[in-house]
């Protein structure tokens, strides 16, 4: 083997020793492809059956759509509602938007969570485990769309937010919201289906979509993802939270924690053994204990 | 008792030495002990009422502010100001420099009661606090959670801590062999321990950085972890230089003479730490001010306040602190020491709870309940610390 050769392969050596967690989990890939849902806010109508399902389903608040008078003001989920439906004024009249968790692909709840009592599922979404939450709260601060919602009024508080209706996936079914939506204006499947429905129709029909598909690059993607008319500012969306995934954030910090775990201790015992050398100190290692005080 | 005592002397000696230490000394009813009984009665009652009806039922937390004045200040700020342990001990057992030995064992003890009360705060605030150990144990550890690792630093540092300080029990108890034994452990758990600070003091302002779009820009920087460990430094100086100046008035009696002059030696010498520290502090905040373009951030009110933090409990406390320094002037020192502590409050509060969604309408305020419950742990830390203090050879070596 010459030289060169023997450098080749030592550095590929080396690089699959730094890099082996990578390559093996490449190898693995996703068994079951993300799946998620397209909310096509052109064809939505406000009836807001969906907010019913949803809450029929996990047995929570079951609004009354043609009296409530709930698309007066802009709503927000709440602990009692896995979603809603708000309505904007835009520049194309009355929009209706279900808002609800945009099942991030790289949660900031599941990469804040300290008990992994996030998820984040291999087929997508992201549900919440009560018996490993110690109800902390950081998942609340760190979601870039605010949505999980806390119990204040309870002794035992849980973290409530939407699932995508996970136990009704393992069945086979579709999520409660999309199976009531009589207007397609939800559509479930992988996010590779989705997002090519979601830019075909935009190539199709140039002059009734923005050319923008919210959730493709926000935030990373997310498994919600968003046809508009009407540039999603005006759907009370944010546009500022980036397209780096959210977890981004703190993984620097977290690679620096094993640098600092070792390398400040040898440092610093190095210091402490050159300083009792050069001062002589009868004990220069541990031992070591200066006078105290010194008086009486 | 006694038959207890005769079976078995050991148990029964340290039954009586238990009673008998448990005791007060000293007045009972004075001003201080009587308001501040009060409030601690109070806040376990307001703890009572939280454990039974939810967090919702005593502090102003709400969906859109899940953390409150219990996380940012018991916790984010207490901690910070708890610096001045890892500080003094890299100083007096790293670096071997003697002079500051005589305030090695009270800025521990007051590290580690800081650490046990107001990191342990976070049990009142967390809404599932019987889940706490599950960072601890089982198969839940979120390796990427700052939290996590927080969690995790916040027990092994209470631990070092623990074991540094144990050596002032041991004396205390008249234990000479596990003094020795125990004071084998100390350069070991110091380095630790200041490891372990760098660790949670930055990764304190590691928690915010997810929340990236919901913080002031002014305030928000991915360098945040790297400001709360700088202006650790310098918040752990200030306060053992506000700390030892009102324990010497306090505890006057309890300091030997010679210390007594010591300290103001001392002082002048953290005085020069905390000038340089917070010069370079200043130097970085305003590098990440010019090179992020946050000018047009300065136009309102949120700019004001942010120069108002900046200069006014930085900068100025930095040049009070230099010219006191220089001049020998206590006084000047102590003032800087108080606007440089005031500063890092505001910092953390500015970071954790103030500027927190700064662009809605309705903003968080503490409630009552919360403060009244902030200001009960403080207090039972101080009457902890009096209790240490007035029985362990903390000031002075045992006789």
């Amino acid at each position: 083997m010459d030289r060169r050769a023997f450098l080749k392969t030592s550095l590929v050596a080396g690089g699959a020793a730094v890099t082996g967690r990578e390559a093996r989990a490449q190898e693995e890939a996703h068994p079951e492809e993300f799946v998620g849902i397209l909310v096509d806010t052109t064809r939505c109508i406000g009836c807001r059956s969906c907010e019913v399902a949803c809450g029929e389903t996990w047995g929570l608040h079951v609004p009354d759509p043609v009296n409530d008078g709930a698309l007066e003001h802009e709503r927000t989920t709440s602990d009692n509602q896995y979603m809603i439906v708000n309505r904007y004024d835009t520049d194309a009249g009355e929009v209706f938007v279900k808002k609800q968790c945009m099942h991030c692909h790289q949660p900031a709840c599941a990469a804040a969570c300290p008990t992994e009592a996030m998820k984040k599922h291999p087929n997508g979404p992201i549900t919440w485990d009560g018996d490993k939450c110690i109800g902390c709260r950081f998942c609340m601060v760190s979601c870039p769309f605010d949505i999980p919602k806390f119990e204040y009024g309870d002794w035992n508080p849980e973290l409530k937010k939407c699932t995508m209706c996970f136990d009704r996936l393992k069945e086979g079914e579709q999520p409660a919201c999309v199976a009531a939506c009589p207007t397609d204006t939800l559509m479930f499947g992988t996010q590779v289906q989705n997002l090519s429905i979601a830019r075909h129709r935009i190539a199709r029909h140039p002059d009734q979509y923005v050319p923008h598909i919210y959730g493709d690059r926000e935030v990373g993607g997310t498994g919600y993802i968003y046809l508009s008319a009407v540039p999603f500012e005006q759907l009370g969306f944010r546009m500022d939270l980036g397209r780096t995934p959210y977890p981004e954030y703190t993984r620097e910090f977290l690679y620096a924690v094993p640098a600092i775990l070792f390398g400040v201790p040898a440092f610093l015992l190095a210091l402490n053994a050159m300083t009792g050398a050069a001062r002589g100190d009868p004990e220069s290692d541990f031992g070591w204990e200066p006078e105290f005080g010194e008086d009486e | 008792m006694s038959q207890l005592a005769t079976v078995n002397p050991g148990i029964g000696q340290i039954f009586r030495f238990l009673i008998q230490e448990l005791k007060p000394r000293g007045p009972i009813f004075t001003p201080f002990n009587i308001i501040t009984g009060a409030i601690m009665l109070v806040g376990a009652y307001v703890l009572v009422i939280r454990f039974i009806y939810g967090l919702g039922s005593v502090t102003n937390l709400s969906q859109e502010f899940p953390w409150g004045l219990w996380l940012g200040f018991d916790v984010v700020t207490g901690v910070a100001l708890a610096g001045g342990a890892y500080v003094i001990t890299y100083t007096v057992y790293v670096m071997r420099v003697d002079q500051y030995h005589s305030i090695v064992r009270v800025t521990v003890l007051n590290s580690l009661l800081a650490y046990m009360f107001y990191g342990s705060a976070l049990i009142f605030d967390i809404g599932r606090p019987w889940h706490a150990l599950n960072p601890f144990i089982g198969n839940n550890f979120g390796y990427s959670s700052v939290l996590f690792l927080i969690c995790w630093h916040f027990m092994i540092y209470m631990v070092a801590t623990a074991i540094e300080f144990s050596p002032v029990v041991a004396e205390y108890l008249n234990l000479q062999k596990a003094r020795k034994f125990l004071v084998k452990l100390t350069l070991g758990t110091v380095i630790l321990g200041i490891t372990l600070s760098m660790l949670h003091q930055s990764g304190l302002g590691a928690l915010f950085l997810m929340a990236k779009p919901k913080i002031h820009p002014l305030w928000w920087s991915e360098f945040i972890p790297l400001l709360f460990f700088v202006s650790s430094i310098y918040a752990g100086l200030a306060m053992i230089i506000f700390e030892g100046s009102l324990s010497h008035r306090i505890f006057g009696d309890l300091i030997p003479e010679k210390s007594h002059h010591a300290f103001e030696g001392i002082v002048f010498g953290l005085a020069k730490g905390a000038a340089i520290t917070m010069f370079v502090y200043y130097f970085f905040k305003a590098l990440l001010f010019i090179h992020g373009q946050h000018w047009e951030h300065l136009s309102d009110g949120w700019g004001a306040w942010f120069l108002f933090e900046v200069i006014g409990f930085v900068l100025i406390p930095a040049f009070m602190f230099a010219f006191g320094y220089k001049n020998r002037s206590i006084v000047i020192i102590r003032i800087a020491a108080v606007l440089a502590l005031l500063g890092v409050i505001l910092n953390r509060l500015n970071v954790s709870v103030i500027t927190f969604k700064w662009y809605l309408p309705d903003h968080y305020y503490p409630s009552w309940q919360e403060i009244v419950v902030t200001l009960a742990v403080i207090s039972a830390e101080i009457w902890v610390f009096r209790w240490i203090v007035k029985r362990m050879p903390v000031f002075k070596p045992a006789h």
